[in-house]
Parts: structure tokens; sequence; C-alpha cells
């Protein structure tokens, strides 16, 4: 029963799905320069709270052991917590990523009273300026602000959910010793291409000496940081990271979003990762067990470009969202590669015509004024 | 995230009574089960549908070992239950009663 075993039982698909996430809402205080959704406005179609309840009655029927909530800012629906108590009274623990900024002291008390609830606080940067210039003036303050709330309201432990950006890999210890003070656990993931993310990412994405310093640092740091096991591209280095070796879109993982479009996984909000709708006859069930994109991706994927690399069994090839938004090929290498061939991959992405990288879809940024 | 990591096994732990942690849930699937702790967050795979059906069983026994017998698990495998539900015991997702 080796681990290889298990990866190659995970990616023919699951009864339903380990890792779930639901974005409530596309409506956001926030303009994250990454949004990962492209978050902003509202989207009128958004899931009534009535349909939103029968989504969660079909996961709780389908033994969902917790949903991983966002938006946009989930707290924003006014809603939030009829919800996210109704997901808690059904049998499904509740992770929900927010900036914070409605977290008063009332909504902090409230949020502590209930068990099975987990919360990522997101924070960019471990000082003001360099995490407000990806989440917004004042996003910094407010975060810390949240924490005072959730402190005063003894919620307990929650996590501080880090982005790994060129900007920010330079103070991979600080947050962890912020975390640390905090009494919060450090959550790091990857920076994908996606939403907003497909034109910040040539910026803001890590050099590759940064990813080396990434993969160091994971190994160094094993289980006390959580990654959603985001980095598995960075295996080809050497010792495999904690964690899934695998992409999960579909497999094991998959997004719902407001209007309830489920998605492969929740950086690949496109027309082409797009599998149903929660709205369709046979539900999120159906879409899950049945869809064509689904099915699809379960089956054996081939290596392409990658076969001839003796580091493809470690990496996988690594993400196909990040593949897929800089324009790359499905069966090739990831533009942040780490195996020697092609290292400076990132570099070439760059000379990838604007308009043979795919576009995301929806996209819910403000109109631009 | 399995149940190939953890404790040494513990010794005599066939003949203990055992149960499913009240906070766990469990989930079919097509390699065995998938089992989740409410409490610590930990997600298990249960590798085996035999594992699945005497996790099942252990609440009708006295003893893990009564359990083994009563899914027609064969001696020989014993020794790797045993180690098995010894990580199961460390990750919380089995208790002694």
């Amino acid at each position: 029963m080796s681990g290889e075993t298990l990866t190659t039982q995970l990616k023919g698909g699951l009864a339903a799905p380990i890792c779930l996430t639901w974005e409530l809402t596309y409506a956001c205080n926030l303009q994250c320069v990454h949004c990962l959704s492209s978050s902003g406005r509202r989207d009128p179609r958004e899931l009534s709270t009535a349909a939103a309840k029968r989504v969660v009655d079909e996961l709780s029927a389908l033994r969902v052991f917790y949903v991983n909530i966002g938006g946009g800012e989930p707290m924003y629906r006014r809603d939030f917590f009829e919800l996210v108590e109704y997901a808690i009274g059904s049998g499904i623990g509740v992770k929900f990523s927010t900036n914070g900024a409605f977290i008063d002291a009332a909504a902090a008390r409230r949020l502590a009273a209930l068990d099975y609830l987990d919360i990522q606080l997101s924070l960019d940067g471990a000082d003001p300026a360099t995490n407000d210039a990806v989440r917004g003036e004042g996003s910094y303050d407010t975060v810390m602000r949240a924490i005072d709330n959730l402190a005063a309201a003894d919620f307990g432990p929650f996590k501080l959910s880090v982005v790994a950006t060129r900007h920010n890999v330079a103070q991979l210890d600080r947050f962890k010793a912020l975390a640390d003070a905090l009494g919060a656990q450090l959550r790091l993931t990857r920076l994908r291409p996606s939403g907003r993310g497909a034109d910040a990412w040539h910026h803001l994405h890590p050099t590759g000496a940064q990813q080396r310093q990434i993969y160091e640092w994971l190994l160094a740091n094993g289980d006390n940081v959580l990654t959603g096991d985001s980095f598995f591209h960075l295996n080809a280095l050497g010792e495999p990271l904690p964690g899934l070796n695998m992409c999960g879109a579909g497999r094991v993982v998959c997004l719902i979003d407001p209007i309830g479009d489920v998605y492969a996984c929740p950086f690949v909000i496109h027309g082409d990762f797009r599998a149903g709708n929660v709205r369709d006859d046979g539900g999120f069930t159906r879409v899950w067990r049945e869809s064509e994109l689904f099915s699809d991706l379960r089956q054996p994927q081939s290596p392409g470009a990658c076969a001839s690399c003796g580091a493809f069994d470690a990496c996988q090839g690594g993400c196909m969202a990040a593949k897929f938004f800089t324009g790359l090929p499905l069966d090739g290498p990831d533009p942040e590669c780490v195996s020697g061939e092609s290292y400076d991959l990132a570099a070439q992405v760059a000379t990838v015509p604007l308009t043979l990288k795919p576009r995301p879809t929806p996209d819910h940024s403000y109109a631009v004024r | 995230m399995s149940t190939d990591q953890a404790a040494p096994p513990r010794r005599g732990l066939l003949g203990r009574a055992i149960e499913l942690h009240p906070q766990v849930s469990v989930r079919p699937e097509p390699f065995g089960a998938l089992a989740y702790h409410y409490g610590n967050r930990r997600l298990v795979f249960l590798r085996h549908h035999d594992l699945l059906a005497v996790v099942h069983a252990l609440a009708e026994h006295d003893s893990l070992a009564a359990a083994l017998t009563a899914c027609e698990v064969a001696p020989s495998r014993w020794p790797s239950f045993e180690k098995a539900f010894a990580d199961l015991l460390a990750g919380e997702i089995v208790r002694e009663r």
C-alpha cells in the first residue's frame, strides 16, 4: 500500500470531493491584484439563501466532511452566518477565508461560539507596505483589527493565509514568527495566474531562485506549515514535500462558484473547466460523478513533453491552471518548472503573445472608472 | 494524512475493546474509505475495504480480535490489522472503550 498506489486511486476520482471550495459571493470590499476569482461586484445571479441551503443538503448527503468557503469576501453576504450555521448543523465543517473587514467585536463573538469553524485570514506581506501593495491600502491594519477582535472573543487558534510572491518570499521567517506570536497556524500557498492574477502573475510570481528558497523553507518547516499541497511542482528538486503529490482538479477537489457553476478547481474559473451547475438536473452530485469534463480529468493524463524528464514522477508536470492561463500546453511543463531543462520557462512564458493566452471568465472586477 | 506514518504498534491491541471515535465520520470510497475527525481535523485514508468492514464491526465486539474473526480476516493478516489500528488509535480515529 504505497503512496503511489493511493495517488493512482485518487486520480480515478472519489464518490465525493475531499476538498470542496465554495465561493459564496463575487462581492468584495477589496480588489487584490492577484484575486483568483476576479472579485469585486456581486453577480446578480448569485444563489439565493434557499438555493444555497439546498446545496448544503446535497453536500451533507454526500458526506462531504467540510467546505472551504471563500469569495469575494464571504461575510459580505447578509445570510453568511445563517449559511455557516446551517452547514455546521448539517454535519459539514466550515473553513472560511476572509480579509477580516467584517469581523467586528460582535461578529467575532458569534464566530467564536461556533464549533467546527476554522478561519483563514489572508495576509500577503509581513508588514503593511508589502501587504497593501497587493491587497490594497489599509488591508494589513484591517486584518490586525480582526485578529484583535477574535482574540478578545477568545476564538482560539486561526490560520494566517499567505500567498507566496516575489515580494514576500524573503519574509517567510517573519510570517512564521508572526503566526507563532499570534497563536495562529501559518498557511502558505502558491500564486496562480488565475482571475486578475493572470495579469499580476508576471511581475509577482517568485523567481527561479525563490522557488528553491520556498522548497527548502517548506522542507525545514514540515507539517508545521499548511500548504494545501499547492507546491508539488517543487518536488522535482528532490525529497518530496509533505502532502498529496498530484493535481486534484475534478478528482478530489472542485469549486462551486457564487452562481452555482461547478469548476474543476478554484484556480480554473474559465468556461473550458466548467463542469455544470448545481441547479442542473441531478444537482451537484451528478456534475461530480457524471460530467464529461470530470470524467476526462480522471483518465490517465499524458506526460506529453515531460515524458523524457526524469523528474516527472516527482512533480507530475505541475499545476494545470498555471499552464492554462500562461498559454502553455497542459501536457507539458509548469511555467514555474524547476527541473534543469526548463528552469527559465517562466521567462519564456512572457513571450507568449497575449492573444494566445486564455482570459479568465467571468470577470467581476469593478468597472474601470 | 495517511495511516502509513504514526506510532509504533501497541502491544496487545488485539485483546482490547475499541470503537470509532464519536467525532469521526467515515465515508466509503473506491479504495476503501475516508475518515475525518471533526475535532483534530485529521483526514485519514482507510486503504482497504476489509479495514472499513472491521471498523464497522468494532462496536458489536468486545475486542479487536473478535471483530477480525467476525469479519473473517485470516489470522495471517492480523498483525497488519493490529498495526493499522494502532495508527488509527494514535490519530484518534478509533479509541479504547
